[in-house]
């Protein structure tokens, strides 16, 4: 490139730039009058908050009286957690044998299991709970479902990509030699993608786990619950401890998802 | 490729795989056995759900809002994501430079990556919930919260986004002498910038779906609310049907875009 084109071609990706910021700028003003945001009020929300929190959101001796009970809330959270995702995986991965393209079950079982597993995610994890709950209650059974339905709609687009991209080859191998559709699957599919499911059935704990405190908390149950309890009844040094035990937990869990996937991968 | 991946036995991985998977069945066994229904008739409720399933796909009304109220209030839902990203996203660009391991030093990656680990370790509705303390609830609280978990979110995608830029062309930029912003606006900015607006856009669509979630469970107004107050208090199916209508239809949307802009990006080279 001469000197010239070089300065041509910076002066258009500069002219590019501006227009990209202005539509950029233009946007957030938009959508700040539609969401009525003040920009002075939330730029004055950060200094008061943290002040507030350095202050008041500490854990005293009351608080730790009440860890007890924290641990077992948010052990419940845990346990309801891992077995959305459980049953969530088995389910899914079911959804994706007949569903993908490579395994072939049936033309209309692929279009069936996209159609639900895009309702699963996009309808979001509260309306889910909300739905639960008018049966359910106030039961661990409300989160479960609730994180199920959505981990059902994540974990089958994510296996059904999983099973078309990992087993095209020995599929179509087992197929020319005759092989019928249970046994093919048994033995071109699932041991080729198990390293793969297990390490989606990992990173959706993750997000699970992250999840619950919402559902918990809208739905009465588990460490949400606790913490809307402490959190309404201004008893904030017990509602820090709540926050921080979740934070360790999480934590711990995704450093330990990580280490287990870069072994199982 | 041959048939089945060849697999010794007992080797490490798939060891630890069978014992991942061992781990989840029986926590999930022990759970079903050991928590609490308070007593409720399971099949009866399962029943009661399809039945109100039912009521709520087929026969979606309004009573409580008009249209043009269910339009703002998805509109006002839309407008929190879309600040929550912006705000995220403006200094998650500066931190992803910065935490990014070809341009910034390899502690400053470190802190910078572990720092928002623990932001994101705290859900976003305590986030929310913590400011509305002292900002009360509403859309500044919420604004507030959720541009946290943005900020930790894109701060790691972009980040990892800079790394998988042509490391030749910094590399040439640098010996000839260029200093590290216009090694920035030269080649790390323009060379990532599918996958830069392909993490935003999926960003935006979590960010909508937090923005329900906030509405519902903090406070935020806006589709949320109304969901929550149709569910929660006037128990009407009919009208938590169109509700849940309108939001699967804005994110369904949100979706497709989303897949489209990340699948453009895979096709164009660019990093995942």
């Amino acid at each position: 490139m001469t000197g010239e084109a070089i300065v041509v071609a910076f002066r258009r990706r500069q002219r590019w730039a501006v227009l990209g910021l202005a539509l950029v700028a233009a946007v957030t003003l938009g959508s700040a009058v539609v969401a009525q945001f003040d920009f002075l009020d939330g730029a004055a929300a950060f200094p008061k908050a943290f002040a507030w929190m350095a202050a008041n959101f500490v854990p005293d001796a009351r608080a730790w009286h009440n860890f007890p009970n924290i641990l077992t809330r948010l052990g419940e959270t845990v346990v309801v957690s891992i077995m959305a995702t459980t049953v969530a995986a088995l389910v899914s991965f079911l959804l994706a044998l007949l569903g993908s393209r490579t395994t072939r079950f049936h033309p209309a079982a692929s279009a069936v299991v996209r159609a639900v597993a895009s309702l699963g995610r996009n309808i979001p994890v509260v309306a889910w709970a909300m739905i639960f709950l008018l049966a359910f209650g106030q039961t661990f059974l409300t989160g479960f479902l609730a994180l199920f339905i959505e981990s059902m709609g994540f974990l089958t687009r994510s296996y059904l990509e999983t099973v078309d991209e990992a087993s095209a080859a020995p599929v179509e191998a087992l197929r020319a030699a005759g092989t019928p559709w249970a046994p093919l699957v048994a033995h071109a599919v699932v041991p080729s993608v198990l390293p793969a499911l297990a390490s989606w059935m990992l990173f959706m704990l993750e997000t699970n786990i992250r999840s619950a405190t919402l559902v918990g908390l809208l739905t009465g149950t588990g460490i949400g619950f606790l913490f809307d309890l402490y959190y309404k009844s201004l008893n904030y040094p017990s509602a820090a401890l709540t926050t921080l035990a979740i934070v360790v937990a999480v934590l711990l869990l995704e450093g330990l998802s990580n280490v287990l996937r870069r072994s199982i991968l | 490729m041959t048939g089945t991946v060849p697999r010794k036995p007992w080797s490490r991985s798939s060891v630890i795989l069978g014992l991942v998977f061992f781990v989840f069945a029986a926590v999930t066994l022990g759970g079903f056995v050991l928590l609490d229904t308070k007593g409720i008739d399971v099949g009866a409720a399962f029943a009661q759900t399809g039945k109100d399933l039912v009521t709520l796909f087929l026969h979606p009304a309004a009573t409580h809002f008009t249209v043009l109220e269910a339009v703002g209030g998805v509109a006002f839902t839309l407008a929190l994501g879309l600040l929550t990203t912006v705000f995220g996203a403006v200094p998650a660009v500066v931190g992803g430079l910065l935490a990014a391991r070809n341009l910034g030093p390899a502690w400053l990656s470190l802190v910078l990556r572990a720092f928002v680990s623990l932001i994101r370790a705290v859900p976003t509705v305590l986030w929310v919930l913590i400011f509305a303390i002292g900002a009360g609830l509403g859309s500044v609280a919420a604004v507030v919260g959720m541009t946290f978990h943005s900020f930790g979110y894109l701060l790691k995608a972009y980040s990892e986004a800079f790394e998988e830029v042509d490391q030749g062309t910094i590399e040439a930029l640098r010996a000839s002498g260029a200093s590290w912003t216009s090694v920035i606006a030269q080649a790390a900015i323009p060379g990532s910038l599918p996958s830069l607006l392909s993490w935003t856009f999926l960003r935006f669509e979590i960010n909508f779906t937090t923005a329900v979630a906030m509405g519902a469970a903090a406070g935020a107004g806006g589709v949320g609310f109304d969901l929550f107050m149709a569910a929660g208090y006037y128990f009407n199916l009919r009208e938590v049907g169109a509700i849940t209508w309108a939001i699967l239809i804005v994110a369904a949307g949100l979706e497709l875009g989303a897949t489209r802009l990340h699948e453009a990006n895979r096709r164009s080279g660019g990093a995942a």
